[in-house]
C-alpha cells in the first residue's frame, strides 16, 4: 500500500481521443506510455518517479485490459535488465527511476543493452533529481547517455511536448536500434498541466508471443568479436539513423525570428525559465513570442550538427543554456562550429553559473550579460526587472536572518525509527560514540538534530558495506544502519552477505518498517500486507540467517526503547564473532495511520469498545529542561510558554497530533528522565465493567482528594 | 553600460509586461499545502485560465520547509502562456505562509516585495527542532518577523489561521483559501471558491465553515480576538479578610516587609512555597526574603527599584520548592490535575479515562525521603545500598487512577510531615543557604552581580541525571563568577555564563566561557 491512493488518477489512464488530461507531469508520462503501445513496464520508486510506479501498481485492471506487464523491480539494475526483452523481440518497453542514483545502479545493464542494441522501442524515464529540493548528489544523467550511446530526450516542461516526445521516442529507438532516455526534472514531474489524449494502444506484439516464439542472435550478445562490431554499428549505423530521424521529425524546435545577430540554444527543460527571463528583458511576451531566435534541444544527445550549424551560421554569438556541469553541450557545439569554421562566438558557462538551478532570476542575469557583450541594442531602454535586493538589504530583514530557524526534514509523528535512535543515543551516553554508517531512507534523518548519529552514506543499501573497512579488533565496533528497502535493493548481499563472508565483527541494524517508506510506502518482499499480486511476508531474519548470519536479534516493537538499548549494548559488547544483526521492526506510522484511522473511527461509530491512547505532560511537574525533546524530536512533542511569573523556560507540551506511539514514555523511563509524561487511555464505548470499575475507584479517589483539599490553605486568594 | 543602449526605445513584444498571477505557498510537509495548491489551480481552470503548479515532494515533505508554486493566466487567442516552474524573487503576487517563521523565510528568499506582494500568513508557531532542544528558552522572536513584514509586504493579512481552522473543525488549508478569497487579489467571485471546495468530497462542510470564517475575518478586517493574558501585575492584592486566616498573617507581612515592586512576584512565590510544604514554610520564605531585602536596601536598591529583592522573591521560591518524590506524587494525585487532562482530551460523557505514569525511581530518590541521619548511615553501606537499589531502580508503569496505585501515590504525596527532616531537604537547604550567602556578598560590592547570582538558580532543574547536570552547571557558574567578582564588568560575565549554560545540555558553551575567563582572571 503506497502512501497515497491513486484510484482517481488511475481513471485518467483510461482517457481516450477527444479527452483532456489534467494533472501531474509524471502521470501524463504514464499515460503517454500506454498511448505508445508498451508491452511491459518496470522500475524502482523514488522521488520524482514514485507516483508513476504507484499509479501503475494501482492500475492493474487498465494494464490487464491492454495486456501490459507491470513489475516493480527489485532495484534499478533489475529494471534495466528487464529491457532485454526488447533486444530480440519487437516489444516496446519502458522503465523508470530516480536519477542519477538509479542510473548509477542500472548502468551495467544499460551499457550491455546499448551495446547489443534493441529491436523493440525501449524508453528509460529518468527523474532528474537536480537542484532545489533534491535529496541526492548533484550530477547529470547526460554523461551516462553519452558513454553508453543512449539517446537523451529533454523535453520542454509542457505536457503536450513531453507526451509527444515519448511517442516519437519509441520510434526513434526502433529506427536506430538504440535505447532512449527521457529526462524530466523534479518540478516538471510534479507540474500540473494538461494535454489532449489519444486512445491507449494495445501492444502489437505481446510478451506471450515472444515467450512462445523464442529468438536468439549471438551477434546481439556482448562478447568479442560481436562487442567490437557493436561499437562500429553505433558509429556507422545507429547514430546516423538517429540523427536523421530527429532532424526529419523536427524533434528540436526553432522559435522566434529566423534572422538575428544573436541566438540562444537551450536544453528543452530550460525553455520556460528562458522565456520568463526574456520577458523580464522586454524581449518576449508571456506566450513565448520572442524577439530572439531560439533553438530548443528537446534531444540533447545526439547533438544534430547540421541544425546547430544552420542556427549559428549568420549569428555573431550564441548563448548556450545548459544546467549543471560539466558543460557537455557547450563543448559539443564548439566542436561543431570549429570543424565548420563558423565564426559565431559561443557563450554559456562564462555568463551563467557552472552549477545550480537555472531559475528565471539566474537566467535573467546570464542573458542580460550575454546581450550586453554581444548585442546591447536588444536591451533597449531596459524595462525594470524584478529585484528583491532592496528589501533583502534592509536592516529589519537583515536582522531576520539571525532569527528564522532552520527547518530540516525529520521523522514523522510516531515514527517507529525514532525509538531506535533514542536507544542509540542512550547507548552512546554509556559506551561512548561509535562509527555509524548511515544509509538512504527516512532513517538518514538521524544525521540531523536532535540525534546527530551517522558519519557517512554511500548509497541505497550500502550502509553495511560502507563499514566493511572497519573490520579489525578494536575497543569499539562499527555500527551500520540500513532500511528494509535498502536491504532488499542490494543490502542483503552487498551488506550482510559481505559481512558474513569476511567475518566482520560489526553491528548491523536493519530498520524494518514494512514498506520502502521514504519513497512513499511501496510494498517490498518483507511487507506484512497480504497482496494478491505479489509475494510478501518474507522474513528479513530468515534471509539473514539463510545467508549465514549467526547472531541475529529480532525486535518486534521498536518502541520498546529499553529492549532496543539493551540489545544494542549486547551487540556492541558480546564476545561472539561475526556480524551482529539486529532487525528492528514496527510499521511506518504514516502508512499505519492511513490504514487504522478509518477502522478506529468506524469501530467507535459502531459502538465497539475502543481504547484511544495519547500522551501528555504535567506542566507543573515538567521543569523545562527539554531533555526529552533531545531524545525524540517528534513533531507532536513541542514546548509552550507558561503564564507563570516564577518560570523562565517553556515546558514540554504534546499537541493533539500525538498518535500515542509510546516513545515519550519509554524514553522517559529508559533514560530515567522525569515523571512528567503520562499516557491517557480513553475508552470509547466502555463496557459496564469498565464504567463500574472507574466509578468505584473515582468515588474513593474523589473522597481522598476532597479530604486533602480541605486541609490545604486556600491559596487562590493569594497572588 | 554603453551610452547608445539607453537612448534606444524598444517596442515591447506584445504584452511583454503582462505576466501571470504568481502564488507561492510556503509550508511544512504535511500541512495540506498540496490541497490548497490544487484548489487554487482548479479555481483558475474553472475560469478558463491556464494554471500550472509545481512542488517538491519526497523527503522535503517529511516535516521540512517546502514551497508550492502556482502561475495562472488566461490564454491569448488560443495560445497558452509559458509558465515558470519556480518563484522569482521580486516577482510574486501572493505569498501564503502556513506558519509564521515560514513567512519570515519567504521574506528572506526575496519572495515578498513592497511593489507587488500580498502576504497572507498565519501567525501561529510550530517550533523548529532547534528551538525545542535548547535547555533554556530557544524560541525565536516573532517580533522580528512582524517587523520585516512591515518592510517587505505590499499588503499583509496576518492572523492565526490555524486556530480559526481548528475552531471550525477543519484544517489550515481551508482557512488560508478563505483568506485568499477575502484578500481579493484574484479576480474571482466568492462563490467560485466555494464551488471548488464543494467539488472535493471529504470534509467539504467543515472546510467551508473554516473558509467562510477566514473570509469574513479578512473582509471585516476585524481585529484578532486577544485572549486576556493573566499577568501577575494585573491582579489586585486580595483583601486580607478573603484570605485563609493561616495565610492572612503572611500576606500582611509580605505587603509590609517588601517593596511594592516585589509584591506581585512575592505573592506568587509565597503561594508556591506554602503549596509545596505548609504555612510555616511560607514564613521561612518571608524570613529569608526579608534578610535579602535588607541587603538590597543597604546596597542602594531603592535607586534600582529593588531588582535584587524581586529576583530573590522569584528564585528563592523556586529553590525552596525543589522537585522531590513527595511533590510529584502530590501533584499527580490532585483533583485539578485530572480535570485538566479531561479538558485537554475533551472527554465526553460515557467515555472512561485512565492514565499511566512512567516512573523510574532510584535508590537516590528513596534515600532523599528518609530521615537525614538514617539516610547517611545507609549511604555508608554500599553493599546494602546496591542490594536495595537493584530492587527499587526499575521503570514502573503507574496506573494513576487504579485504587492501589492511587493510594500509594496519595500516601507518598502526604509525607510533607517528614520532609523537613529528610536528607533531600537537608541537602537542598544547605545548597540554598550557600547560594543566598554568595548573592548577599555579591550585592554589597556589585549590585547587578548580586542579581545575576540569584538568577543563576534558573540552571537547577530536571530530575535524576538532568538535575545533577543542572547542579554541576550551577556550581561551575558560581565558581567562575567568584573569579570575575572583583571586576567592573563582573555582572556581564555572570550573564554570559548563565546564557551559555542554557545553550546546550552538555555544557560545552559554558566550559568555553569559563576558559575565556580563566585566560584573564
Amino acid at each position: 500500500m503506497a502512501e497515497r491512493s491513486f484510484a482517481r488518477e488511475v481513471e485518467d489512464l483510461r482517457l481516450g481521443d477527444g479527452d483532456t488530461f489534467r494533472g501531474e507531469g509524471i502521470l501524463a508520462i504514464t499515460k503517454a506510455l500506454l498511448q505508445s503501445g508498451v508491452a511491459y513496464v518496470g522500475g524502482y520508486q523514488g522521488s520524482p518517479i514514485s507516483h508513476l510506479m504507484d499509479v501503475l501498481a494501482d492500475a492493474k485492471d487498465v494494464l490487464d485490459d491492454l495486456g501490459v506487464v507491470f513489475q516493480s523491480s527489485a532495484n534499478e539494475a533489475a529494471a534495466a535488465a528487464m529491457l532485454s526483452a526488447s533486444v530480440m523481440y519487437p516489444l516496446r518497453g519502458a522503465v523508470a527511476w530516480k536519477s542519477t542514483v538509479g542510473t548509477n545502479v542500472a548502468s551495467d545493464a544499460l551499457a550491455n543493452l546499448a551495446s547489443g542494441g534493441v529491436t523493440g522501442g525501449t524508453m528509460i524515464i529518468v527523474g532528474e533529481d537536480y537542484g532545489e529540493g533534491s535529496s541526492i548528489m548533484q550530477e547529470r544523467t547526460h554523461a551516462f547517455a553519452m558513454k553508453s550511446q543512449i539517446w537523451l530526450l529533454d523535453p520542454r516542461p509542457d505536457h503536450e511536448c513531453i507526451v509527444n516526445l515519448i511517442e516519437k521516442g519509441f520510434e526513434l529507438s526502433e529506427v536506430s536500434n538504440t535505447p532512449v532516455m527521457l529526462e524530466v526534472r523534479v518540478r516538471a514531474c510534479h507540474m500540473h498541466g494538461s494535454f489532449a489524449c489519444k486512445d491507449n494502444v494495445k501492444p502489437a506484439h505481446t510478451i506471450k508471443d515472444a515467450l512462445n516464439n523464442p529468438k536468439r542472435d549471438v551477434g546481439r550478445i556482448v562478447l568479442p568479436p560481436a562487442a567490437y562490431e557493436h561499437e562500429q554499428e553505433k558509429i556507422k549505423t545507429r547514430m546516423p539513423a538517429a540523427i536523421n530521424f530527429v532532424r526529419d521529425n523536427r524533434l528540436n524546435e526553432w522559435m522566434g525570428p529566423k534572422q538575428g545577430k544573436v541566438g540562444i540554444i537551450m536544453q528543452g527543460g530550460m525553455y520556460n525559465n528562458v522565456i520568463r527571463a526574456l520577458q523580464y528583458l522586454g524581449l518576449s511576451d508571456a506566450y513565448g513570442n520572442t524577439q530572439i531566435p531560439l533553438y530548443v534541444m528537446n534531444v540533447t544527445y545526439p547533438v544534430i550538427d547540421t541544425e546547430v550549424a544552420e542556427f549559428c551560421l549568420d549569428k555573431d554569438a550564441v548563448l548556450i543554456v545548459e544546467e549543471g556541469q560539466p558543460e557537455y553541450l557547450e563543448q559539443a557545439i564548439n566542436t561543431v562550429l570549429r570543424r565548420r569554421d563558423i565564426q559565431a562566438r559561443v557563450h554559456g558557462k562564462d555568463v551563467l553559473p557552472m552549477g545550480g538551478d537555472y531559475t528565471a532570476q539566474v537566467l535573467l542575469g546570464g542573458v542580460r550579460e550575454f546581450l550586453e557583450k554581444t548585442d546591447p541594442r536588444l536591451l533597449g531602454n531596459r524595462p525594470p526587472a524584478p529585484d528583491a535586493t532592496a528589501v533583502l538589504s534592509h536592516p529589519e530583514v537583515e536582522k531576520l536572518k539571525q532569527v528564522v530557524p532552520a527547518r530540516p526534514p525529520g521523522l514523522c509523528t510516531g515514527c517507529p525509527e525514532r525509538p531506535i535512535f533514542a536507544a542509540m543515543k542512550l547507548v552512546e551516553s554509556e559506551l561512548g560514540e561509535h562509527h555509524v554508517s548511515a544509509d538512504i531512507g527516512c532513517h538518514l534523518f538521524s544525521i540531523l538534530p536532535p540525534f546527530n548519529i551517522g558519519a557517512t552514506t554511500m548509497g541505497f543499501g550500502l550502509g553495511p558495506a560502507s563499514t566493511s573497512a572497519f573490520n579489525v579488533k578494536a575497543d569499539k565496533r562499527s555500527i551500520a544502519v540500513m532500511g528494509d528497502g535498502g536491504f532488499w535493493h542490494n543490502g542483503l548481499t552487498s551488506g550482510i552477505g559481505n559481512a558474513v563472508f569476511n567475518k566482520h565483527d560489526g553491528v548491523f541494524v536493519i530498520v524494518d518498517n514494512y514498506y520502502t517508506s521514504a519513497t512513499g510506502g511501496q510494498d517490498i518482499l518483507s511487507s506484512r500486507a497480504v497482496s494478491k499480486r505479489r509475494n510478501t511476508n518474507n522474513s528479513i531474519v530468515q534471509a539473514v540467517k539463510g545467508i549465514g548470519g549467526q547472531w541475529v536479534r529480532q525486535i518486534d516493537r521498536t518502541y520498546d526503547v529499553g529492549r532496543m538499548r539493551d540489545t544494542l549494548k549486547e551487540a556492541l559488547t558480546t564476545k561472539e564473532q561475526g556480524p551482529k544483526v539486529i532487525v528492528a521492526s514496527s510499521e511506518c506510522m504514516l502508512n499505519k495511520q492511513r490504514r487504522v484511522k478509518p477502522q478506529i473511527s468506524k469501530a467507535i461509530k459502531d459502538g465497539v469498545r475502543t481504547v484511544k491512547e495519547r500522551f501528555g505532560v504535567d506542566e507543573d511537574v515538567c521543569t523545562g529542561d527539554h531533555a526529552c525533546i533531545r531524545l525524540s524530536g517528534c513533531p507532536s512533542l513541542s514546548v509552550k510558554q507558561l503564564d507563570d511569573p516564577l518560570r523562565d523556560d517553556p515546558v514540554a507540551a504534546i499537541d493533539n497530533s500525538c498518535v500515542g506511539c509510546g516513545n515519550c514514555g519509554e524514553v522517559a523511563e529508559a533514560a530515567v528522565l522525569c515523571p512528567s509524561f503520562y499516557r491517557a487511555d480513553v475508552i470509547h464505548n466502555p463496557t459496564g465493567w469498565d464504567k463500574f470499575k472507574s466509578k468505584v475507584a473515582m468515588a474513593v479517589i474523589g473522597w481522598l482528594q476532597r479530604r486533602r483539599d480541605r486541609r490545604r490553605p486556600a491559596l487562590e486568594a493569594l497572588a | 553600460m554603453r551610452d547608445e543602449t539607453v537612448k534606444l526605445a524598444l517596442p515591447a513584444a506584445g504584452d511583454a509586461t503582462e505576466r501571470p498571477i504568481s502564488i507561492a505557498i510556503v509550508a511544512m510537509g504535511g500541512q495540506g499545502g498540496g490541497v490548497l495548491t490544487d484548489w487554487i489551480v482548479q479555481l483558475a481552470e474553472n475560469h478558463g485560465w491556464v494554471a500550472q503548479s509545481t512542488s517538491v515532494p519526497g523527503v522535503a515533505q517529511r516535516t521540512g520547509a517546502t514551497i508550492y508554486y502556482i502561475e495562472a493566466m488566461p490564454p491569448l487567442d488560443g495560445r497558452k502562456p509559458i509558465l515558470s516552474l519556480m518563484p522569482t524573487p521580486g516577482d510574486v503576487d501572493v505569498v501564503m505562509a502556513a506558519e509564521f517563521m515560514e513567512a519570515g523565510r519567504s521574506i528572506l528568499r526575496g519572495l515578498v516585495t513592497p511593489d507587488r506582494t500580498t502576504l497572507i500568513a498565519s501567525n501561529h508557531r510550530t517550533f523548529a527542532i532547534g528551538e525545542k532542544i535548547a535547555p533554556g528558552n530557544g524560541i525565536a522572536d516573532k517580533g522580528a518577523v512582524t517587523g520585516a513584514i512591515g518592510i517587505a509586504a505590499k499588503t499583509e493579512i496576518i492572523f492565526d489561521m490555524n486556530a480559526l481552522a481548528i475552531a471550525n473543525g477543519s484544517v489550515i488549508s481551508a482557512a488560508m483559501f478563505g483568506a485568499l478569497a477575502g484578500a481579493g487579489v484574484l479576480s474571482f467571485s466568492h462563490d467560485s471558491y466555494l464551488d471548488v471546495i464543494r467539488a472535493g468530497d471529504k470534509g467539504a462542510q467543515a472546510s467551508i465553515r473554516a473558509f467562510e470564517a477566514a473570509y469574513d475575518r479578512v473582509q471585516s478586517k476585524a481585529p484578532e480576538p486577544v485572549t486576556p493574558v493573566q499577568s501577575e501585575t494585573a491582579k489586585t492584592p486580595p483583601a486580607p479578610a478573603a484570605l485563609d486566616p493561616r495565610l492572612a498573617g503572611l500576606a500582611a507581612r509580605l505587603t509590609q516587609e517588601l517593596p511594592d515592586a516585589a509584591h506581585a512576584i512575592g505573592r506568587a512565590g509565597l503561594k508556591k512555597v506554602v503549596d509545596f510544604q505548609d504555612v510555616a514554610y511560607g514564613g521561612e520564605y518571608l524570613d529569608i526574603l526579608g534578610k535579602l531585602h535588607a541587603a538590597d536596601r543597604s546596597a542602594g536598591g531603592a535607586a534600582r527599584n529593588f531588582a535584587f529583592t524581586g529576583a530573590a522573591a522569584k528564585y528563592l521560591a523556586n529553590a525552596m520548592t525543589y522537585d522531590d518524590v513527595i511533590r510529584v506524587a502530590d501533584l499527580k494525585t490532585r483533583s485539578g490535575r485530572r480535570a485538566r487532562i479531561e479538558g485537554d482530551l475533551e472527554l465526553s460523557a460515557g467515555q472512561v479515562l485512565q492514565t499511566t505514569e512512567f516512573m523510574h525511581p532510584r535508590m537516590e530518590e528513596v534515600m532523599g525521603m528518609l530521615p537525614a541521619g538514617f539516610a547517611r548511615w545507609l549511604g555508608a553501606k554500599p553493599g546494602l545500598l546496591g542490594w536495595l537499589d537493584r530492587r527499587v531502580n526499575k521503570g514502573r508503569r503507574v496506573r494513576t487512577y487504579s485504587l492501589p496505585w492511587f493510594v500509594a501515590l496519595y500516601v507518598v504525596g502526604g509525607l510533607r510531615g517528614i520532609r523537613r527532616r529528610s536528607l533531600r531537604h537537608a541537602i537542598e537547604t544547605a545548597h540554598r543557604d550557600e547560594w543566598v550567602k554568595s548573592a548577599t556578598e555579591a550585592v554589597r560590592t556589585n549590585y547587578q552581580l548580586g542579581v545575576e547570582v540569584l538568577q543563576c538558580r534558573r540552571l537547577v532543574k530536571g530530575y535524576s541525571d538532568t538535575h545533577s547536570r543542572g547542579l554541576s552547571k550551577f556550581d561551575k557558574t558560581l565558581a567562575a563568577i567568584k573569579l570575575v567578582a572583583p571586576r567592573e564588568d563582573a555582572a556581564d560575565w555572570a550573564r554570559r555564563l548563565r546564557e551559555a549554560a542554557l545553550k546546550d545540555s552538555a555544557g560545552k558553551e559554558l566550559d568555553g566561557v569559563i576558559q575565556t575567563i580563566k585566560s584573564f582572571a
